[in-house]
């Protein structure tokens, strides 16, 4: 039971990690981008984590792919152009691909007999907000202030650049432009 | 019960398939959502880990993977902004010149 | 409960949710129109039915029948999968929202809701911040200047809003210590002496049912914060492209929202079904479902209210009015109802 959950919903992130590189618009690359995630909050539910399942869903699938979005319609990204390709790249790359694809295989079926049991660890809010307030309290504390900072940093690399003029009519102002 | 083994299996072809779409791809953008790709791949891994060796740690260690992936993609995005502003396009092989 | 039972109890509460849900849907709109008719000294629908009670049918046959038109440059698998986004997210998260206490039916024992998580208040907050999506790819996909506008503004309005939202919510999280939405109405049964209900407004988190409320007006798009799609600012905003049954989905699924906010509020901070229970048990039973619906028909009253009294809000304002105001209101909110219950264990 908890098989078939787990490898139908890993066959729909496997299928959305390939539509994502298949896929020449952007938009459809976040979208499949967001389905990953999705079905990326299922296996964190499959293996009792489910306070991470949630945050996944509301930051990582609701806010940070929003923000994605938000800047394609914003720059109108189009359709992408095809790079030239590189005869090495598919000499080195090929061969290498299928032995990643070997090693993969061979350590499916030859796993260790430990298997994860759905609830044998329970990831329920309360214990991880202890441990959070008590024990990562230090990481805590910095990411927050890393959060701070890439916050200003946004702001300030966003921001429109101001315009100077030139020319004759720089001698023209009144000054009370800056 | 499932095996080990097939959640890291599963963590590295979601990897894999983020440093694909970082070398292959040419659109800024795209290029950035492989490397969050490559960063939800490692969270499954942090997450099946945890799980197997009864340890809590893996789980708080995945929110602060998502809090550095939030403010990287801000900034991120707001420098792939800055880059469309002055050079007009968000094609990697045309961004090839320090001066414009 | 053996799986099949299980499975089949939960098809016919799913079924029976999903019909008892939007024909609320379309009688609110009635109502609005009654109600808004009424505040502005007209009638509102009267001819069709008995006080026009068969205008929601007779506007369902309208959307059904009206041509659908897709634009010739919109970019199509988006165009027509927004509004399918919007109404899916919107009538998801009514599945954890429990309606009155267990029945006992041939020696069952259901609970009067779909699903009982133990983080349903976390899962209802994720579906609704998925919800806009359905809004920013429905106006980036019309191809046209004032739906990206609106889509734009609404989608940033909502993300804004959210946090809002979600920290008002987490004082009432500090005094019921669990995210099960069941468990929180029950911490919230019995009385204080003088026959105060135990209700969470009653027990200080009454500035946060006042951010939630405000927040959830603008997570849902209606006056005061409704800018975005107002047919006088941005010609309709992200809907204007949409004919006949997708723009009656982005209908259904703002009424669906409206519903759900609804219902969370009564949940949280009015005490749910609890009430005065008397009588056979039948009564026993039916009473709390009362208690509740009535409870939600107040919060959907005041959200038409509203609608017809108060003016807009500028863009400009209605952001400010989120981040600089409704945030730090709710930080001071969490911060203080933490210290209390600091204390008081």
């Amino acid at each position: 039971m908890h098989l078939a959950l787990f490898l139908v919903f890993g066959i729909v992130c496997v299928a959305g990690a390939v539509n994502l590189l298949i896929q020449s618009h952007p938009i459809q690359s976040a979208l499949s981008l967001i389905v990953v995630m999705a079905s990326l909050a299922v296996e964190y539910l499959l293996l009792g984590a489910e306070f991470v399942a949630a945050v996944q869903v509301i930051v990582y699938a609701g806010a940070i792919m929003v923000l994605f979005v938000f800047v394609i319609m914003l720059l109108n990204a189009g359709e992408e152009e095809r790079s030239q390709g590189s005869h090495i790249a598919l000499l080195l790359g090929l061969p290498s691909l299928l032995l990643v694809g070997v090693l993969l295989a061979w350590s499916v079926t030859h796993h260790a007999t430990d298997s994860v049991r759905v609830g044998s660890l329970y990831g329920d809010p309360r214990t991880i907000g202890k441990l959070l307030f008590t024990q990562y309290l230090l990481p805590f504390e910095i990411t927050s202030l890393l959060i701070l900072i890439a916050i200003m940093g946004a702001v300030v690399l966003a921001s429109k650049p101001e315009v100077t003029p030139v020319g004759p009519a720089s001698g023209l102002t009144t000054g009370k432009e800056k | 019960m499932v095996p080990l083994s097939y959640y890291l299996v599963l963590s590295a072809i979601l990897f894999a398939c983020g440093v694909l779409g970082f070398l292959l791809k040419r659109n800024i953008i795209t290029i950035f959502m492989s490397i969050e790709l490559m960063l939800n791949g490692v969270n499954l891994s942090f997450v099946a880990f945890a799980s197997q060796w009864h340890a809590l740690s893996g789980q708080i260690f995945v929110f602060f993977v998502m809090v550095v992936a939030a403010a990287e993609a801000a900034v991120g995005l707001a420098i792939i902004i800055s880059v469309y502003r002055t050079r007009d396009t968000l094609n990697v092989d045309r961004v090839d010149l320090l001066k414009l | 409960m053996s799986f099949w039972i299980y499975t089949l109890v939960a098809v016919i509460k799913i079924a029976l949710m999903l019909f008892v849900l939007l024909t609320a849907v379309a009688y609110i709109v009635w109502l609005e129109r009654k109600v808004v008719g009424r505040i502005q000294n007209r009638w509102g629908p009267t001819r069709v039915g008995p006080f026009g009670l068969l205008q929601p049918a007779a506007d369902g046959i309208k959307f059904i029948l009206k041509e659908d038109l897709t634009p010739p440059h919109v970019y199509k698998p988006i165009f027509i999968a927004a509004p399918i986004i919007a109404v899916v997210f919107a009538l998801t998260s009514i599945a954890l929202i429990p309606f009155g206490n267990s029945v006992h039916i041939l020696g069952y024992d259901i609970p009067l809701q779909i699903t009982d998580v133990n983080t349903g208040l976390l899962i209802v907050l994720g579906i609704t911040s998925m919800g806009v999506y359905g809004i920013a790819l429905a106006g980036w996909s019309s191809n046209n200047k004032y739906s990206m506008l609106g889509s734009l503004r609404a989608s940033a309005q909502m993300i804004s809003y959210e946090i809002s939202l979600g920290l008002s919510l987490i004082g009432v999280l500090v005094l019921a210590g669990t995210f099960s939405l069941r468990d929180i109405v029950q911490s919230q049964g019995g009385h204080f002496p003088g026959y105060i209900p135990h209700w969470n407004i009653f027990r200080g988190q009454i500035v946060a049912f006042f951010i939630y409320l405000t927040s959830a007006y603008a997570e849902t798009n209606r006056i005061p914060f409704d800018l975005p799609e107002a047919e006088t600012e941005l010609v309709a905003g992200y809907h204007t492209e949409y004919s006949a049954m997708k723009f009656a989905m982005f209908f259904m699924a703002e009424y669906a929202n409206m519903v759900t906010v609804a219902c969370l509020a009564t949940l949280l901070f009015l005490g749910g079904w609890n009430g005065p229970i008397f009588g056979p048990p039948l009564l026993q039973v039916l009473l709390p479902v009362l208690w509740f619906f009535l409870k939600v028909f107040v919060f959907i009253f005041i959200y038409i209210w509203v609608r017809g009294t108060m003016p807009r809000f500028r863009y400009d304002q209605l952001m400010a009015f989120g981040w600089k105001f409704l945030l730090p209101l709710a930080l001071a909110n969490l911060i203080i109802t933490a210290f209390v219950v600091a204390v008081r264990a």
